[in-house]
């Protein structure tokens, strides 16, 4: 299908389009000419400079413009952002379209393309061109600079006209900022989106919105439809380019990504502050403190201020990243970090990635066999050129993409590691607490121990391994810190061994941001699982690894490690700072002496 | 009307516009116009003299919602006067999410303009004048309203561009019904009559108040959604009627029709019962076009000009998109043979329908 599926449906007031700064300043000199020369003639310059202006920016941004074709299911649009040939689109372009798509650009050409990864809640999918070593691309802009009244323009595939290859361009304003799209159902929610009068019609879903100076604000998507039929009346909504970003990495993961829930409801209260009117008792976000009537101030770092701009902010999060929720309670605020929960079950999601739910006509009758999802296709039923591009597993879109991005990863780490002989041998740091007191610690491959105030603590592989552990609580040693040993000799491992040959699975998990330093900086997360553990090692863009998520078998209460200042000082790594937290709560800083 | 038409159509008018919208957003961007790029800058001030309103309906076609515009500091709203706002109380919003709840002031049927009154003090608002010049055809503007309510509690209300593309006498309808305003209106090459959008305000990219958004209305002459604003200064006349306490009563000839119709062609259908009710005639008046173009009791219309018409109701919809001048041919189904019925030309509308 063509057709988007909904038929429903603080800001600087400075000039910052950048097609104005060549206006400005020649506004600017024209002021000091001589008198004599006519006003009319310079307007007509300045007129003429920012069309050309104007025509280089559409010209630059439409060779980014995917027309997807898919044949009797219709088509849509696709944007490219990356030299490699990944292009963002719609989910809801791509569910008819299956897993092997043609996409034309406007050099002429069509190219084959594969489905990397979908976001069915937030109505994303990451796809990827092949055929051609260096793609034109879009950059991605930050959406939350986007005011009101500035200037964008949609390029895309309306009707499916781009039949010569040649998008189709519309340009607009931006209506509003942080709008809010209800879902049909569970699927398709607009959450702090832009809206905005440049034509989106059907067939340009998918495509991308571009500011003033070419870069991409959002992906065009849905659009307001009412008495005339499935044609623009001046409201279409784009997903803003924030949310994209929140879940690329782990839509280029190969996975099958889902929105996040706080697993609580919140109301406004007859004062107007946003409370919490109920809560799961299961989800960490009970476990981590949060209770009904306490009134929720900030999420992710943003201000709450209704219970719009709660949805707004949820509703661009993945599921299971850890954010900051900041409550008042009594007039006292406090933070807590909570792992936000997933919306779906994945069987749920597999289950909408196939379109089958919410059918019962089809459960109905059960001599119909269900109709071929496509995109879920037995590999020999895919075009030879699409087949090493693909591999099917549960609750991912294509798992050939997660051994890429891996592989990525493993190599950035790879850069990053020591080639010093005794790197293999035992590490042994020294300091001194932050609250008082000495301390050393010993990492090995198979064990680990370290010294503390209050006593000496081991652990041990094999102990671990025979499952008894866990039961005398020596697998969460040393007492209190939630597994910090088993979690740094996992971390000494990954280091060393690298991702693979760590006695488990491992996986690309996505991007997250590291809340634990003063930015916001999404960083690459790979997920270990192990029969004794469940680990998340953040990778930063220099390849350190500077937090771990540690889990203890099936345990749901983490141990994390959040490392400061890691270098190679010595003859392996070492941090100045490391702080340990067991379910939230803070275990110990520890603070390295330097060159031990 | 087959999709085909329909959207060929709407990309000649797409390309259209998209050529309008270029040119006008490369105009835009000259540094003599007074405060050249701050399209942000008036579009923040505008919404803050803007209200959400929230009232009755919310039937299909009826919209529950619309919008309205501060007119005092003391908290006067004008609005277009609907069934949206025909209700005991009216929730009404600003863009710093503060909420009211309004009464209403009073109404001018002519203009069908509605006021109304918050508890406000110290309020953003925009002065209306009776003296506001009348802006030129081209001129570009703003249009922010609360289409389709998609901006809640403390989000602004949406903004569209456009121009004025015309400035003519508003001949308009909803459904059958006449719009009963005469008066000169802004016709805009935007989008501005979706549901939520009446009473919304239109600026020029400087800021100028120059009307308000009128209501969901086709024009009664080719059946086309008109995109409409009444200008500023008959708001200011409607506006110091209804707070002098006077009602204004709509212009006495609102319901007489200023469509022919199939009674004014002197044809006569049998009584119109079901959803499909076959346009069989009943009768045919005398001394009109219909008698003498020989149309007899018992025809069944099933086409008129090149389109086919399968019951009553399409036959009158097909009819209200002429335009006098045009010419009417019906096909007739009569004793198992069709023939073609010539009525001549639609006489213009001033002119009595019965033949001279």
């Amino acid at each position: 299908m063509q057709q988007p599926p909904s038929p429903h449906s603080t800001r600087k007031t400075v000039c910052r389009n950048p097609v104005m700064l060549p206006v400005l300043l020649i506004g600017f000199f024209t002021i000091h000419q001589p008198a004599g020369l006519s006003a009319d003639n310079d307007t007509f310059t300045q007129v003429l400079v920012a069309q050309q202006e104007r025509i280089r920016t559409i010209a630059t941004a439409a060779k980014t413009s995917v027309s997807i074709f898919a044949g009797s299911s219709g088509g849509g649009s696709g944007v490219l952002i990356s030299p490699d040939g990944y292009a963002l689109t719609n989910f809801h372009v791509v569910q008819p379209a299956g897993i092997a798509m043609r996409c034309g650009l406007n050099d002429g050409k069509i190219y084959d393309a594969v489905l990397v990864g979908l976001d069915p809640t937030g109505d994303l999918a990451v796809i990827r061109l092949l055929g051609k070593d260096t793609f034109p691309y879009a950059s991605i802009a930050d959406s939350d600079t986007v005011s009101v009244g500035d200037t964008c323009y949609t390029i895309g595939n309306p009707f499916l006209l781009a039949t010569d290859l040649q998008p189709s361009v519309s340009a607009g304003i931006v209506s509003g900022v942080h709008r809010y799209q209800f879902p049909a159902g569970t699927l398709l929610e607009y959450a702090d989106c832009l809206q905005v009068d440049a034509a989106i019609n059907p067939g340009n879903s998918g495509g991308g919105l571009f500011n003033a100076s070419g870069d991409l604000i959002g992906i065009n998507g849905r659009a307001s439809f009412e008495k005339r039929g499935r044609i623009n009346v001046g409201a279409g909504y784009a997903i803003s380019a924030n949310q994209v970003r929140n879940f690329l990495g782990i839509l280029k993961g190969g996975h099958l990504a889902d929105h996040a829930t706080l697993a609580a409801t919140v109301a406004t209260s007859a004062d107007g502050r946003v409370v919490v009117s109920d809560i799961l008792e299961s989800s960490d976000t009970w476990r981590k403190g949060l209770r009904i009537d306490d009134e929720i101030i900030e999420l992710a770092g943003k201000n709450v201020r209704s219970v719009n701009s709660f949805k707004n902010i949820l509703g661009t999060l993945p599921a299971g990243w850890r954010i900051p929720v900041i409550y008042r309670r009594e007039g006292r605020p406090t933070e807590i970090f909570v792992e936000l929960a997933g919306v779906h079950t994945p069987a749920m999601l597999n289950e909408l990635m196939a379109g089958r739910r919410g059918k019962p006509s089809a459960q109905n009758k059960p001599d119909n066999k269900p109709k071929p999802n496509p995109l879920a296709p037995e590999l020999k039923d895919l075009p030879d050129t699409i087949k090493k591009f693909y591999e099917r597993r549960f609750g991912y879109a294509n798992f050939f993409f997660n051994r890429i991005e891996l592989e990525r990863v493993q190599q950035t780490l790879e850069q990053r590691k020591l080639s010093l002989e005794n790197q293999e041998s035992t590490w042994r740091y020294q300091g001194h607490l932050e609250a008082g007191g000495s301390f050393t610690i010993e990492l090995n491959d198979q064990s680990a121990k370290i010294s503390l105030p209050t006593g000496i603590s081991r652990w041990e592989q094999a102990v671990a391994d025979a499952g008894l552990a866990a039961e005398a609580g020596f697998d969460a040693s040393p007492p209190g810190s939630g597994g910090m040993l088993a979690a740094l000799t996992m971390w000494r491992r990954l280091l060393l061994k690298g991702s693979k040959n760590l006695g488990g699975r491992m996986t690309y998990w996505g991007q997250q941001p590291l809340y634990s330093t003063t930015t916001t900086q999404l960083a690459d997360v790979l997920e270990l699982t192990t029969s004794s553990c469940r680990a998340r090692f953040f990778v930063d863009s220099f390849g350190n690894v500077i937090q771990v998520t540690f889990f203890l078998g099936s345990s749901s209460t983490s141990c994390d490690l959040y490392f400061k200042g890691l270098g190679d000082r010595g003859p392996y790594w070492q941090p100045t700072h490391l702080t340990v937290t067991n379910d939230g709560g803070r275990f110990a800083t520890f603070i390295f002496d330097v060159g031990t | 009307m087959g999709t085909i038409t329909l959207r060929n159509t709407c990309c000649r008018s797409k390309s259209l516009e998209l050529f309008v919208t270029l040119a006008v957003a490369v105009l835009a961007y000259c540094p003599t116009s007074a405060r050249c790029g701050d399209v942000t800058a008036v579009s923040v001030d505008a919404a803050s003299r803007v209200t959400k309103l929230y009232g009755a309906g919310g039937i299909r076609g009826l919209e529950s919602y619309q919008t309205g515009i501060l007119v005092s500091s003391s908290g006067h709203i004008i609005t277009v006067l609907s069934t949206a706002i025909d209700s005991e109380a009216i929730d009404c919003v600003l863009d710093d999410g503060r909420r009211y709840t309004a009464s209403l002031v009073g109404v001018d049927l002519r203009r069908e303009l509605a006021v109304l009154k918050i508890d406000g003090d110290d309020l953003p608002y925009f002065k209306l004048s009776p003296d506001s010049p009348r802006q030129a055809v081209g001129t570009r503007v703003l249009a922010l309203s609360n289409l389709f309510g998609v901006a809640v509690g403390d989000e602004r209300v949406s903004v569209q561009h456009g121009v004025i593309a015309a400035q003519v006498p508003l001949r308009a309808r909803r459904g059958s019904h006449e719009a009963a305003y005469r008066g000169d209106v802004y016709i805009l090459d935007c989008t501005t009559n979706n549901p939520g959008s009446p009473g919304g305000c239109l600026v020029t990219w400087q800021g100028l108040f120059i009307g308000m958004l009128g209501k969901e209305l086709r024009s009664s002459q080719n059946a086309t959604w008109l995109s409409y604003a009444i200008p500023a200064n008959e708001l200011a006349i409607g506006l110091e009627m209804i707070l002098s306490g006077q009602t204004v009563q709509a212009l006495p000839d609102q319901k007489q029709s200023l469509d022919f119709d199939l009674q004014s062609l002197g044809l006569i259908l049998v009584p119109d019962l079901l959803n499909l009710t076959p346009p069989f005639v009943e009768a045919v008046t005398r001394d009109t076009l219909a008698a003498d173009s020989g149309l007899q009791i018992d025809d069944l219309v099933v086409a008129i000009g090149n389109r086919t018409v399968t019951s009553q109701r399409g036959l009158r919809e097909e009819l209200s998109r002429l335009i006098p001048g045009d010419p009417i041919q019906l096909s007739v189904v009569r004793n198992g043979s069709i023939v073609l019925i010539d009525l001549g030309l639609i006489p213009s509308i001033a002119e009595p329908i019965r033949k001279r």
